[in-house]
């Protein structure tokens, strides 16, 4: 493990990824302690350009709101939700993958057309009628992405568990008693675990991107202030304040190559023997 | 941002050029390009009378009056008119020598078929003025007399286009109206004949060659543009394409930035007749809002100036109470309503409001509507409510409104020019009915009021109905029932060379009569 971890830190990006994500993170927790006044406050002129007015970095938006309050609390916002829907997603997906796996047989066809019922709706279009459906709060933006990004998991840890399986300690675990539940809780998905964290650390960033475009679209939580839909507000006046729309912009793409850095970043440390630098 | 606090100035600008004699002498001849947003579904005002099917329908039917923006009656088809001293009997004079667009002649049996016979069947809120009408007669080809069963104040105020379009008896009677093939090329007697119609892209209209008043329409051709898209409808108006943007055909935010252009002049006339009024309905039946002080605080804590300059780009008006200050017998000299933080806080303290979530709902009509939502809530909650915008599309705002499911939610709706006609439906206790967002959905009830609001629509007398009024507004702007909001300000955006566009109550509806353009 330790290994890994240097393995890890030794790759410029991930190192990189991970300085950026810390610095999100510290944004997050510590940020609204600093703004603890609501982000919807209007507190000055609209349309306020950045460095023009002491103590509104960034300046006001439409309605005379601090951008920069508004990107601390977005950083927040985007964070739970990335996390959130992905321990979800990795709740619903890894049981039905590890079940499908190892029992294989009629349970894995059933569990794997019933994934790929979900796989084949485009998952942006299955999100925005989720959110339709139901009364858009930052509760069901959660599940609506989880729901769209569980499939990939599930057949992920399917793959794997099918190759594990077979394996000695497995069989020797089978020998020895052990329940089935045991089993693959025990002996397979500790060993399946790698893939799956590189896989979750990019459906945090994949989460981030989608809910973005579902406040921008004016389909998220309108009570909660978050990137998307700081862009989604300042997109009709991109003309004459652009800025209003490239700042959230730039943290959403800091935040998401951030996760992507460290997800190849762990995929290297994790996988020796797939990492770029030893084939 | 743009012109602060310029709204009088243009107002007076707007006003002056309205004024056929500071103008210079009308040039004939040109194509005038116009915005029509959204397409409407057919052109047939007898039938359909929503905003884009008048706007264009406007310039092929007509009335007997028009309305000037102070919304007193000037001449249409009708030439002279005269009210009885009881107020009981309206005699008009038509003009005689009006024809139909297919040339036949236009006579006082057209007048009696469209009110008693075709409209009757199919224009609900005119049949709801009718019931004042004992009959409708023809004593000659050129008079109608309208005789009323009591006095209706009112009723010179419905004799506008959109309400009463006067419809072609030769083409129309025995038919099914709804099915009449002649529905797709409408005739009537206005200054511009319809030519084509290419559905999604634009509606063709030209000159009214044997129009009735002479020397007029001085344009040779109109089109209507279909433009689904509202940046495309900017560029639209960017590109020379299109020469007017009628009010509400771009979205606020493209406003400063295109009134900015050269040659560009812009208004808010010509709303008055239908007079927009904007507040956000409180919910009297059950909740919070059923307590007068807790609607006193709502009131008292929006910060409404705010949303006029930084949403409405200073188009519009404080609203003061439930009339329109351009509808008639509107009376400002009301209690005040005004943005007062302080005093919005005692109202809070004195209520019995203890913290409930209040459920605000925007209008779904777009991104203004949605931060002027925002801001509100800001409002409220710096006063000391909890608030919680719901979101929902134009249907789930129908019904959540029509079935009283919220606290408090934006909403607009016109006056058409006079209290009786467009104020009273939505404050008199009869007109309380679920399932409907139009009427009285705050549930206010007040049977003084009540009385009345009765009282001053059948008053024969202005000077009484003056006095009705003034006390019925200063009664309900006590009780709050519902939190008023603005005048709203739809500017017409033009080309300053178009000339005489806006010079009624109901601007384009019924303008290019008398538009010309300056070559």
């Amino acid at each position: 493990m330790l290994e890994g971890f240097k393995r890890f830190t030794s790759n410029k990006g991930a190192a990189i990824g991970l300085f950026i994500l810390l610095i999100v993170i510290l944004t997050a927790v510590l940020g609204p302690l600093i703004y603890s006044d609501s982000p919807w406050r209007m507190v000055q002129r609209p349309f306020l350009p950045p460095f023009t007015v002491d103590g509104l970095p960034l300046g006001t938006d439409a309605l005379g709101r601090d951008v920069m309050a508004g990107l601390v609390h977005g950083a927040r916002v985007s964070l739970l939700v990335g996390l959130v829907s992905t321990v979800v997603a990795l709740v619903i997906g890894v049981p039905i993958g590890a079940a499908a796996g190892y029992f294989g047989g009629l349970v894995d066809d059933a569990l794997m057309r019933f994934t790929e019922f979900f796989q084949t709706i485009p998952s942006f279009a299955l999100a925005i009628v989720l959110l339709a459906i139901f009364q858009p709060s930052l509760f069901y933006v959660i599940l609506a992405i989880a729901v769209v990004s569980w499939p990939p998991v599930a057949r992920l840890v399917r793959g794997e568990v099918l190759s594990l399986r077979s394996r000695e300690y497995v069989e020797a675990a089978t020998l020895s008693g052990q329940s089935t539940f045991q089993i693959i809780t025990r002996q397979i998905l500790p060993n399946a675990l790698p893939p799956i964290i590189v896989l979750a650390s990019l459906m945090v960033a994949t989460a981030i991107l989608l809910e973005s475009s579902l406040s921008f679209l004016g389909l998220g939580d309108p009570n909660v202030m978050s990137w998307g839909y700081m862009i989604g507000t300042a997109r009709t006046v991109i003309r004459t304040a652009w800025w209003l729309s490239f700042i959230p912009g730039v943290a959403i793409l800091l935040t998401v190559l951030a996760m992507n850095l460290i997800g190849e970043g762990l995929n290297d440390a994790l996988n020796p023997r797939l990492s770029r630098k030893s084939r | 941002m743009t012109q602060k606090r310029t709204f009088f100035t243009a107002t007076a600008i707007a006003l002056a050029m309205s004024l056929p004699a500071f103008a210079d002498t009308p040039q004939s001849g040109g194509t005038l390009n116009l915005i029509i947003q959204p397409e409407p579904p057919s052109l047939m005002l007898g039938l359909v009378q929503n905003g884009p099917t008048q706007m264009v329908a406007g310039d092929i039917y007509e009335s007997l009056l028009r309305y000037d923006v102070n919304l007193d009656p000037q001449p249409s088809l009708a030439k002279e008119w005269d009210v009885s001293e009881d107020g009981l009997t309206y005699t008009f004079t038509l003009h005689d020598d009006v024809k139909w667009h297919d040339g036949e002649d236009f006579t006082s049996e057209d007048v009696v078929f469209s009110v008693d016979v075709f409209l009757r069947e199919t224009h609900p809120r005119l049949r709801a003025s009718l019931v004042h009408v004992e009959s409708i007669e023809a004593p000659d080809e050129n008079t109608v007399v309208f005789t009323l069963k009591q006095p209706f104040g009112p009723f010179l105020g419905i004799f506008e286009a959109g309400t009463m379009p006067m419809i072609p008896k030769h083409i129309y009677e025995g038919t099914d109206f709804a099915n009449n093939e002649m529905n797709n090329t409408p005739i009537g007697t206005g200054p511009f004949k319809f030519e084509e119609w290419v559905r999604g892209s634009y509606i063709h209209l030209v000159k009214n060659e044997d129009y009735y008043i002479e020397g007029k329409p001085y344009l040779d051709e109109v089109y209507y543009q279909v433009v689904p898209d509202g940046a495309s409808r900017a560029v639209a108006y960017e590109t020379g394409q299109v020469d007017v943007l009628p009010g509400g055909s771009i979205e606020n935010f493209d406003v400063p930035r295109i009134t900015a252009m050269d040659n560009t002049c812009v208004t808010d006339q010509g709303w008055e007749f239908f007079g927009p009024h904007s507040w956000m309905w409180m919910n009297n039946h059950e909740g919070p809002m059923t307590d007068v002080n807790t609607r006193k605080a709502v009131m008292h804590s929006l910060d409404r100036e705010f949303a006029l300059e930084a949403l409405w780009n200073n188009l519009g008006k404080l609203a003061t109470g439930p009339v329109s200050s351009s509808t008639r017998f509107y009376d400002g000299d009301t209690p005040s309503i005004g943005y007062d933080p302080e005093l919005a806080k005692q109202y809070l303290a004195d209520s019995d409001y203890d913290g409930e979530t209040i459920r605000l709902l925007p209008l779904p009509y777009g991104e203004t509507w949605q931060r002027w939502a925002e801001a509100t809530r800001q409002n409220l909650i710096e006063t000391g409510f909890d608030v919680e915008l719901v979101a929902t599309d134009v249907a789930g705002w129908n019904q959540r409104v029509g079935e009283w499911d919220f606290d408090l939610a934006f909403t607009y709706l016109y006056q058409y020019g006079d209290p009786a006609l467009g104020v009273s439906r939505t404050y008199v206790e009869s007109n309380i009915a679920k399932g409907s967002p139009w009427n009285n959905v705050a549930g206010y009830v007040n049977p003084e009021v009540d009385a009345l609001w009765q009282q001053a629509a059948v008053s024969a007398s202005d000077a009484e109905r003056q006095e009705l009024y003034s006390q019925i507004q200063d009664i309900i702007v006590d009780d709050v029932p519902v939190a008023w909001l603005l005048e709203l300000g739809f500017p017409t955006i033009y080309r300053c060379n178009v000339k005489d566009l806006v010079t009624t109550g109901i601007g384009i509806n019924d303008g290019l009569r008398d538009a010309w353009i300056e070559q």
